[in-house]
C-alpha cells in the first residue's frame, strides 16, 4: 500500500555562521526520505533564513514508511568548493501512521550536527496521506500502536493481552567497516545514527507484523535494545507486549458506580453489540459494567485488517460452534487465513454484530511473516484463545465447550508466556511467586549473514525457555515485570533477563470475556490487596523450603515471609507505612582474559555475585524493617578487568506479610572478651538503625515487633552453612551476619529448577565470611535520607498518594577513575558504593528545593567502560507531595490511591469493584460447564498443574555457539501479614469525570513546555492522547575536548541536546509531556590524550498530550473525589 | 581515584541564584564553593563539601552554556536547549509591555524568579528575563571607570589595572565590559529610540536598558568623566545628563525618524551653537543680560553680591562651553568645562542649590527679553541641557 509523504520546509532561525567573511549563511536544505531527495532554494545571506518551500511530495510503500526517517539536511551553499554541512534532523514518521496518533508533524528541530552538536533550529511541516490498507500479504504494519509505558496506557482500555512479542535484526556496524578509515567521523556517525534509525524502523515494522498475527492492535511495554557488539555487528532487538486496546473515545462519559448487581451487569455484556460504545457509556443507565466489558468491535481497527481477528474474539459467547475449527488450526498452515475467514461469517450471523465486522472479514489473517521465529505457538494460542472466549456465556444455556483446561492450556502453550507490563489492571494478577532470572555468558562472532540472525535469537531462546522453567517450578504459568539485557566487552557478552513468577487471571489473556473468570472464583475469593501474595505454588510440594504463615490479612491463604519482584507494587495492595529504595552494590575483580578463559572466568563469578547481591538486598531490607522488594533490577556489567553487579529495588511492608526478623550478628571467637563486646556493639547499631528506619518509614505493624533473629537453619549444600544453627558457638574462626532463609532456599531452589529441566546444579553456594563483615559494613554506611526527601524505583512510592504537580526529570552520570592499581575487592567494593551513595547525597541536595519531595524510578545504570573506569548513570524523577497529607492511615490511601488509578484509567477494567462485589454467588454459577477435568484443574494449585508443560523444545536449541552458561535463577519468597480490604470504599469510584474543557493549556509561550518523566502518569494531570513513540539514538563526538569543557562540560552538553531533541520532536507531535522516558544507553568513551571523546545515547518514551486537573471540569459526583482534586489543583502552580 | 565525569542535567533547567551571583562576580569554582560553606548551606542540608562542589561545577557548566545566548538574549526567549519555565499568563505582554515595572530588581526576588521550584511564588517575569537582567547589570565602581572610555581593546587590556582598582574580579570586569561592548555594537547603527532598541534587543528591564542608553552614548562621543575633578560624579549623575542629550542635542529630538538620531549629537545644532557668542561679545547684550538677571533675582538669592560679581565669567563660560561644542575634543570636555567653569566657581561663592536652579533659569529666561539676540530657540535647546545637568552636577 503506498503512502504519500509530504513535507515543508518552513523557516531555519539562529543558524551558525557559516561564512566568516560576511557573518552569514546562505543556507539551503535537503529533504531525503528513502532514495529521493529534494532541495529548496538557497536563502541567500541570512542566519534567519524563511525558505516557505513548496510541498514535498514522497510516494512510497508504507514498508519504507515504518522503516526509513526522514532526513532533513541543512547546508550551506558555497559557489567554489563542496556545500558544507550545518547538521541533520531525522524524523520517525511512524506516529503519523496510526490513525490514533498524531496527524501532523510541525515545528521547531533543533538541527544537529554530531560533531557540533545543535547548530540553529528549522521549522518543518511533515504530513502522510496513507491509502486504506487492503493487501493481506504486506510486510507493513502500520496503525500498530506502541507504547513505552509498561502498563496499560491511561486513555486506553485492554481489550486483551496477547503476550510477549519479540524480534531481532543485526547488521554491521558502520563504525566497524572498513570505508570508516577513510571517512570523517561525521560521515561514520551519521551512518551509524542513520542505520539504528532504519533498523529500529525495521524492528518495529516486524513486532508489528507479529502483532497483527496474533490479533493484536498494540504493542505495550516495548523496550528496545542497541547491543553494539563491535567487530561481530551492530544488534538491535525488542521485546514487548500484544495487546488489544480500545481507545476510551468519550473519556469524559460518566461512569456510574458499578456495585449494584454485578452479575445482571455481566449478562448483559456479552449482548451488547452495540457498536457504538459511546453511546452505550454516555447513557446514564448503563452499568460501569458494560462500558468496562463491553469489547464491541467498532471503531478504530480501520487501518488493520488483522484485527477483525480481535473483534471477532470480543463479540462473545453464544456462538459455540467455532470453537472446534479454531482449535485444530495448525498455526503454520497457510489455510490458516481461510480458516478464520469462515470463522468470521459463521460468527457474525449469530451475534448479529455484523455491520461492524463485515468491512474487515475479509482480510484476516497476514500469512507472510518475513521470517518465520518461534511465533507460530503464539498463533496457535491466539486462535485457542479465542475459542475459549466463547466458552463463558452466562447464561448457561449455551453449551460451553470450551473448558477451563483450555483456557488454562492457553497461557501454558504459548511459547513464552512473558509480559513485559510491570503495572496491570486490578484483578489481572492473581498470585506472585518470585523473581525468575536467569544470565547467559557468551562469546561474540561475526554475524554473517544480517539476514539470518540466528545464533541471536537462539541464544534468548535459551534463556527464555529458561525463564520459563524457573516459572514454572514456583508453580507459575507466567512471567510478569519481564526484561532483558546484555552487557559487553571485547568479545564477551553476558545475557540477562528476569522476570517475576506470577499466576494471572486468564480472562483477560484471552479475548476479554469476562465470565471466564471462575478459576479464581472457585478458588479462592481472596480480597485484592493481600490475594497476589499467596503462594502459587503447593505448600505440600514447595519448590524450595520456605516458611509460610496465613495471610496477616485474610487469614485464608498461605504467604511467603518475604517477597521479591520486579514488578510496581499493585495498587491494591496493603501497605503499611512508606517504602524506600534498596540498593545492593558489588564490585568483583576478575583476572584479565581472552576468549574462552575469560568467558569462564566470568561464568564463575557470576553465581557469587547474584548470591552476594541477593544476600545484601535481604539484610538491607531486614534493616528497614520491611518485608518485600517491588521493581527489582540486577544489573551485572563486565569490564576487562572486573564485574559490577548492581541491584535497585523498592523496599515495602506488605501487610499481609509477617513481620521481618531482625539481624543477628554471631561472633567467631567466643571466648574473646573484647571481640565479643564488639559485635554486641555492632548488634545494638544494627538494632537501633532498625528501629530507626521503622520509625523513618512509618513502619507500624499491629503486631508486636521483636528483635529476636529468626531461628533459622541452612540447608544450602555448603556444609559450613548448614552448621550455623543459632546458639550453636560454631568455632567458625570468622565473623559473619546471620544469613537467612532465602540464601540456603535459593540454592536449594536452584538445584531444584537445574533438576527441574534436567540439568546438573548450576552453583555451589559458598560463604566468604570477609564478605560477611563486608556487608555489615555497607550496611551501616547507607546513609539516610534527608528529611523531606524519600526515593523508591518503582512507578509510585507506596505510601505516598497525594502528590502535587512539583516534576523534575534528570539525568546524573558519573565516572570514576581508579588509580590504584592494587585493589582488593573490599576497597573496590568500597569505591562503588561511595560513588553510588555520593550520587545520591549529590541528587538531594540539588533538589533540596523540591522538599518534601520523593525520587521516583530510580534508575541507575552502571558499566565499565574501559579498564580503570566505573560509569554509573541514574534517570529518575523528583515530584513534589503535600506533607500535610501523607500521613494518612493506609486505608485511607489504598482507597485513594485506587480512586486515583481508577479515575486514571476511565472507564478500564473496574475489576476490583466485581472482585469485591457482593454477589459473587452469581458468578459461580456462571457456567462452567466445564467438564470434570476442568474442576479438577482448578483445585489442584498451581504448581501441578505447571509440570504439565514440555521442555522439549528447549532441549536442542543451542548448540552451534560455544556455550559457556551458568544461568540459575533466583526465586525467593517468603511472607508474614496483616491487612483488611477496603475495596468497598473504594469503588463507588471517583468518576468525578472530568471533561476537557480545552486542550489548549500547552500553547502558549513560543515553545512548549514539554515535560519528561520515566513514570507513566504525570501528577495532577490526565493524559487524553498518545501522540507517538519517542525512539532516538544520538552520536556525539568532539576532537576539541579540552575547548568544550572536558568530559563533563561534553556530556553536560550532549544530555542537554538530547532533552532539548525529545522535547522539540514531542512538541512537533503536539504533545506536552513524554511519560515512560528512559535512557537506555549511554557510552561514553574518551580519549583525553588526542583531546577526543565520544558518546551514543539512546533514548525513548511516549509522547502524550496532557490536561492539568485544574482545567478539567470537575463534576463532583462524590465528595472524595474533589477533595483530592482539589488537593492536587491546589497545588498546581509550578509547571 | 578521582571523578572523572560529573554532571547533572535536568529537564528543568535549575539555576541557583546564590551561584549565578557568584559566578557573575567572577569568582572560581573552589572559591564559590568556600563562599558558599560560610553561607551556612552545607549544615542546612546535611550535605558534604564534595557535594557542594559537584553542585557548584554543575551550575557553573549550566552558566557558561547560557553565556552564549545570554549575548543574543532575544534568542534565549527561543531557544531550545535549555527549558526555563515560562509563566503561565501573559508572558509575552509582560515580556515587553511589563518590564518598565521592574524597576530593581533585587536579589532576593531574582532567587525566586531563578528557582524553577518554589512553586507558590508565581513570579511576574519570565525568568530569562531576570536572568538577562542579572547578566548585564554592572557594578557602578565598574562602569564609572570605563564611562566614556572607547569600548576597544586596548581598554580591554586595561581592565586588571580597573579590577585592581575596584576590586571586582578581573573576569567579572571582562563580562561587564564585553557586555558594553556588545550593547553598543548592536545598537550603534540602529533606526529608532536608543532605549527602545536596547530594551528590545536584550530584553533589560526599562531601568538597566536606560543604563545602557547612557553607556552608550558615552561611549560614543567619549565624553572625558575620568578626570579628578569628575569623581565625585556618580553614574547616575551622568546618566541623567545623557538621557537631558540624548533627548535634547541628538537628531532624534528633531526628528524621531532619522537614523542613529539617539548616538550622534545633532552637528547643525552644535554649528549653530556658535551664534550664541554674541551674548557675550556684544557688551550691551551682556550688560542687558546682567541687569535683567540682577533685576529679577534681587532678594531672591542668597549670594546675590556673589552673583553680581561673577555673573559675566559664569556668563562667559556657558556661552563659552556651546561655542566650543563644534569639536568633537571639546564635546568630550563637555563635563569638565561645567565643573571648571561653573559649578566651581559657584561652590567656591557658597551657592546654594536653589540659588543655582534660580540663577540659571532667570538667566536663560531673560534672553528672551533681548530683542537684539535672534537665537532663541538655540540657546533655550542649549540652556534646557545645561540647566538641568548642572543641576544633577551641583553636589558634593
Amino acid at each position: 500500500m503506498p503512502g504519500k509523504l509530504k513535507v515543508r520546509i518552513v523557516a531555519g532561525r539562529h543558524l551558525p555562521v557559516m561564512d566568516r567573511a560576511s557573518d552569514l549563511t546562505d543556507a539551503f536544505v535537503e529533504v531525503k526520505f528513502g532514495n529521493t531527495t529534494f532541495k529548496t532554494d538557497v536563502f541567500p545571506k541570512s542566519l534567519n533564513p524563511q525558505w516557505n518551500s513548496e510541498w514535498f511530495k514522497f510516494e512510497v510503500d508504507d514498508e519504507d514508511l515504518q522503516d526509513e526517517p526522514l532526513q532533513i539536511t541543512v547546508l550551506d551553499h558555497d559557489t567554489y568548493s563542496a556545500n558544507d554541512a550545518i547538521g541533520k534532523v531525522y524524523i520517525d514518521i511512524d506516529p503519523l501512521l496510526s490513525s490514533e496518533a498524531a496527524t501532523v508533524i510541525s515545528g521547531w528541530f533543533p538541527i544537529y550536527d554530531t560533531i557540533h552538536g545543535i547548530r540553529g533550529e528549522i521549522n518543518v511541516v511533515v504530513k502522510v496521506d496513507l491509502f486504506n490498507d487492503l493487501n493481506r500479504f504486506r510486510q507493513s504494519s502500520c496503525g500498530v500502536k506502541f507504547f513505552c509505558t509498561t502498563s496499560i496506557p491511561k486513555c486506553y482500555k485492554v481489550v486483551t493481552v496477547h503476550g510477549f512479542v519479540e524480534e531481532l535484526v543485526v547488521n554491521e556496524d558502520p563504525e566497524y567497516q572498513w570505508i570508516d578509515r577513510i571517512r570523517t567521523p561525521r560521515a561514520s556517525n551519521e551512518a551509524r545514527q542513520r542505520l539504528i534509525s532504519l533498523m529500529s524502523g525495521e524492528l518495529q515494522r516486524k513486532i508489528g507484523l507479529k502483532v497483527l498475527e496474533m490479533g493484536g492492535n498494540a504493542v505495550v511495554g516495548y523496550l528496545q535494545c542497541f547491543d553494539l557488539e563491535g567487530e561481530s555487528g551492530l544488534v538491535v532487538r525488542a521485546i514487548g507486549t500484544a495487546c488489544t486496546l480500545d481507545k476510551l473515545s468519550n473519556p469524559s462519559a460518566a461512569l456510574l458506580p458499578a456495585c449494584n448487581s454485578p452479575s445482571k451487569e455481566i449478562k448483559e455484556t456479552p449482548f451488547s453489540e452495540d457498536p457504538n460504545p459511546n453511546t452505550h457509556s454516555s447513557g446514564p443507565s448503563t452499568p460501569l459494567k458494560n462500558q468496562t466489558y463491553s469489547f464491541s468491535p467498532s471503531k478504530s481497527y480501520s487501518r488493520q485488517s488483522s484485527s477483525s481477528d480481535t473483534d471477532l474474539s470480543l463479540t462473545p459467547k453464544t456462538a459455540t460452534s467455532p470453537k472446534g475449527p479454531r482449535i485444530c488450526l495448525s498455526p503454520s498452515s497457510p489455510t490458516l487465513s481461510s480458516d478464520f475467514l469462515t470463522l468470521t461469517n459463521t460468527f457474525q450471523l449469530p451475534m448479529g454484530s455484523g455491520t461492524s465486522l463485515t468491512p474487515h472479514s475479509g482480510h484476516a489473517n497476514p500469512v507472510g511473516l518475513r521470517k518465520t521465529v518461534s511465533f507460530s505457538e503464539d498463533l496457535l494460542l491466539a486462535a485457542s484463545g479465542m475459542g475459549s472466549g466463547g466458552s463463558a456465556g452466562k447464561e448457561g444455556g449455551p453449551p460451553k465447550t470450551l473448558l477451563r483446561q483450555q483456557t488454562q492450556t492457553a497461557l501454558e502453550q504459548r511459547e513464552f508466556p512473558f509480559f513485559t507490563l510491570t503495572c496491570f489492571p486490578p484483578g489481572f494478577l492473581v498470585h506472585v511467586g518470585g523473581v525468575v532470572s536467569a544470565r547467559s555468558v557468551k562469546l561474540l562472532d561475526r554475524i554473517h549473514n544480517p539476514d539470518e540472525p540466528e545464533t541471536r535469537d537462539a541464544w534468548w531462546e535459551e534463556i527464555r525457555q529458561e525463564i520459563k522453567s524457573h516459572a514454572k517450578a514456583l508453580g507459575c504459568h507466567a512471567v510478569i515485570g519481564y526484561s532483558e539485557s546484555t552487557s559487553i566487552c571485547e568479545e564477551v557478552c553476558i545475557l540477562s533477563a528476569s522476570g517475576t513468577a506470577a499466576v494471572l487471571n486468564p480472562k483477560f489473556l484471552q479475548d476479554g470475556s469476562l465470565d471466564n473468570y471462575s478459576e479464581h472464583r472457585l478458588e479462592e475469593p481472596s480480597p485484592p490487596s493481600c490475594g497476589f501474595c499467596h503462594i502459587p505454588y503447593d505448600e505440600l510440594n514447595m519448590p524450595f523450603p520456605a516458611h509460610l504463615t496465613y495471610c496477616y490479612n485474610c487469614r485464608k491463604q498461605k504467604v511467603p515471609d518475604v517477597l521479591f519482584t520486579t514488578i510496581d507494587l499493585p495498587v491494591e495492595a496493603a501497605v503499611t507505612g512508606k517504602g524506600c529504595l534498596i540498593q545492593a552494590r558489588l564490585c568483583r575483580l576478575k583476572k584479565k582474559a581472552q576468549g574462552e578463559a575469560n568467558a569462564t572466568a566470568i561464568s564463575n563469578l557470576l553465581p557469587f555475585m547474584e548470591y552476594e547481591l541477593h544476600t545484601q538486598l535481604m539484610n538491607k531490607l531486614k534493616l528497614r524493617g520491611m518485608n518485600a522488594l517491588f521493581g527489582l533490577r540486577i544489573q551485572i556489567s563486565v569490564g576487562e578487568n572486573m564485574l559490577v553487579g548492581l541491584a535497585s529495588a523498592t523496599g515495602v511492608y506488605l501487610t499481609a506479610l509477617p513481620t521481618p526478623g531482625g539481624i543477628q550478628i554471631a561472633g567467631k571467637t567466643p571466648s574473646d572478651m573484647t571481640y565479643e563486646q564488639h559485635i554486641s556493639n555492632m548488634q545494638k547499631k544494627i538494632n537501633d538503625t532498625i528501629a530507626k528506619n521503622k520509625e523513618l518509614y512509618e513502619i507500624t505493624p499491629p503486631k508486636l515487633f521483636t528483635l529476636d533473629p529468626e531461628v533459622s537453619t541452612f540447608k544450602g549444600q555448603n556444609t559450613e552453612i548448614s552448621e550455623e544453627v543459632i546458639g550453636s558457638p560454631i568455632p567458625e574462626p570468622r565473623q559473619r551476619s546471620r544469613i537467612f532463609r532465602s540464601h540456603s532456599e535459593s540454592s536449594d531452589e536452584i538445584s531444584e529448577l537445574d533438576l527441574s529441566h534436567g540439568k546438573k546444579d548450576a552453583f555451589v553456594l559458598e560463604i566468604d565470611d570477609a564478605d560477611a563483615v563486608e556487608d555489615i559494613h555497607s550496611l551501616l554506611i547507607d546513609a539516610p535520607l534527608p528529611a523531606g526527601f524519600y526515593s523508591c524505583n518503582t512507578e509510585i512510592m507506596p505510601g505516598i498518594y497525594n502528590w502535587t504537580t512539583g516534576l523534575q526529570m534528570f539525568t546524573s552520570v558519573r565516572v570514576f577513575r581508579l588509580n590504584n592499581v592494587n585493589l582488593t575487592n573490599q576497597g573496590l567494593n568500597k569505591i562503588f558504593n561511595d560513588l553510588c551513595e555520593n550520587l545520591l547525597k549529590s541528587l538531594y541536595f540539588k533538589l533540596r528545593s523540591m522538599i518534601p519531595c520523593c525520587l521516583c524510578h530510580v534508575n541507575f545504570t552502571v558499566a565499565v567502560p574501559e579498564d580503570e573506569l566505573i560509569q554509573v548513570a541514574v534517570t529518575a524523577v523528583a515530584m513534589t507531595f503535600d506533607k500535610d497529607q501523607a500521613q494518612e492511615s493506609w486505608k485511607a490511601s489504598v482507597d485513594k490511591a485506587l480512586m486515583k488509578v481508577i479515575a486514571e484509567n476511565e472507564e478500564q477494567l473496574q475489576f476490583p469493584l466485581e472482585l469485591c462485589s457482593d454477589s459473587p454467588g452469581a458468578q459461580l454459577f456462571s457456567p462452567r460447564k466445564g467438564l470434570l477435568e476442568s474442576a479438577s484443574a482448578q483445585a489442584i494449585p498451581g504448581a501441578q498443574r505447571a509440570t504439565s508443560v514440555e521442555y522439549s523444545s528447549f532441549a536442542n536449541r543451542c548448540n552451534s555457539w560455544i556455550e559457556l552458561v551458568k544461568v540459575k535463577a533466583l526465586t525467593i519468597r517468603r511472607g508474614s501479614i496483616k491487612t483488611t480490604s477496603s475495596l468497598e470504599k473504594a469503588s463507588p469510584q471517583a468518576e468525578g469525570h472530568a471533561r476537557v474543557r480545552s486542550t489548549t493549556a500547552y500553547t502558549g509561550s513560543t515553545i512548549t513546555v514539554v515535560k519528561m518523566t520515566p513514570l507513566s502518569f504525570i501528577p495532577g494531570a490526565k493524559i487524553i492522547k498518545y501522540v507517538g513513540i519517542i525512539n532516538m539514538f544520538f552520536i556525539r563526538e568532539t576532537t576539541s575536548l579540552r575547548e568544550e569543557g572536558g568530559v563533563s562540560g561534553f556530556l553536560h552538553a550532549f544530555i542537554a541536546e538530547v532533552f532539548a531533541m525529545v522535547r522539540a520532536h514531542v512538541a512537533a507531535l503536539g504533545g506536552n509531556a513524554v511519560v515512560s522516558y528512559i535512557m537506555k544507553e549511554c557510552v561514553f568513551m574518551e580519549n583525553p590524550n588526542k583531546n577526543q571523546a565520544q558518546c551514543l545515547i539512546n533514548v525513548s518514551g511516549d509522547a502524550v498530550i496532557f490536561v492539568r486537573e485544574s482545567e478539567l471540569e470537575a463534576i463532583p459526583v462524590q465528595p472524595q473525589t474533589t477533595s483530592s482534586q482539589a488537593s492536587n489543583s491546589g497545588a498546581d502552580v509550578t509547571t | 581515584m578521582a571523578m572523572e565525569l560529573d554532571v547533572f542535567v535536568g529537564n528543568t533547567t535549575i539555576m541557583d541564584e546564590d551561584v549565578y551571583l557568584l559566578w557573575l562576580d567572577g569568582y572560581t569554582v573552589s572559591d564559590a564553593v568556600s563562599m558558599r560553606m560560610k553561607s551556612g548551606i552545607l549544615e542546612q542540608c546535611g550535605a558534604s563539601q564534595d557535594v557542594l562542589e559537584s553542585d557548584t561545577m554543575d551550575h557553573y557548566r549550566t552558566f557558561q552554556m547560557t553565556e552564549r545566548l545570554l549575548h543574543n538574549p532575544s534568542k534565549l526567549v527561543n531557544q531550545l536547549l535549555f527549558q526555563i519555565p515560562p509563566h503561565r499568563q501573559n508572558m509575552l505582554i509582560e515580556r515587553w509591555g511589563g518590564g518598565a515595572a521592574i524597576v530593581k530588581i533585587t536579589v532576593q526576588k531574582c532567587y525566586k524568579i531563578l528557582n524553577p521550584f518554589s512553586p507558590s511564588l508565581a513570579p511576574s517575569l519570565p525568568p530569562s528575563l531576570a536572568l538577562t537582567g542579572r547578566y548585564y547589570a554592572f557594578d557602578e565602581a565598574f562602569v564609572r571607570e570605563v564611562l566614556g572610555k572607547k569600548l576597544s581593546k586596548g581598554t580591554k587590556k586595561d581592565l586588571d589595572d580597573v579590577s585592581a582598582k575596584t576590586g571586582i574580579t578581573l573576569k567579572s570586569c571582562r563580562r561587564q565590559f564585553d557586555n558594553f561592548k556588545r550593547v553598543f555594537k548592536v545598537v550603534e547603527e540602529m533606526k529608532g529610540p536608543l532605549v527602545e532598541n536596547i530594551h528590545q534587543n536584550f530584553l533589560l528591564s526599562d531601568r538597566l536598558a536606560r543604563d545602557y542608553a547612557a553607556i552608550v552614548f558615552f561611549a560614543n562621543s567619549r565624553f572625558e568623566t575620568g578626570k579628578k575633578k569628575l569623581q565625585y560624579l556618580t553614574f547616575e549623575d551622568f546618566a541623567f545628563c545623557a538621557e537631558q542629550l540624548i533627548q535634547n542635542w541628538t537628531l532624534g529630538a528633531v526628528d524621531s525618524m532619522v537614523e542613529d538620531m539617539d548616538v550622534d549629537l545633532d552637528k547643525e545644532f552644535l554649528q549653530d551653537l556658535k551664534d550664541l557668542k554674541v551674548l557675550i561679545t556684544d557688551k550691551d547684550m551682556m550688560d542687558q543680560h546682567k541687569s535683567l538677571v540682577c533685576t529679577a533675582l534681587r532678594g531672591k538669592l542668597q549670594v546675590f553680591s556673589e552673583m553680581e560679581g561673577s555673573f559675566k565669567n559664569l556668563s562667559r563660560g556657558l556661552v563659552n562651553i556651546a561655542g566650543k561644542l563644534m569639536n568633537n575634543k571639546d564635546v568630550r570636555d563637555l563635563f569638565i568645562d561645567l565643573v571648571e567653569k561653573f559649578i566651581e566657581p559657584c561652590k567656591s561663592d557658597k551657592w546654594s542649590l536653589n540659588d543655582v536652579r534660580l540663577f540659571l533659569t532667570q538667566h536663560t529666561n531673560s534672553v528672551r527679553a533681548l530683542d537684539a539676540f535672534k537665537h532663541q530657540a538655540v540657546w533655550e535647546r542649549y540652556m534646557r541641557v545645561i540647566q538641568s545637568c548642572i543641576l544633577k552636577m551641583y553636589h558634593d
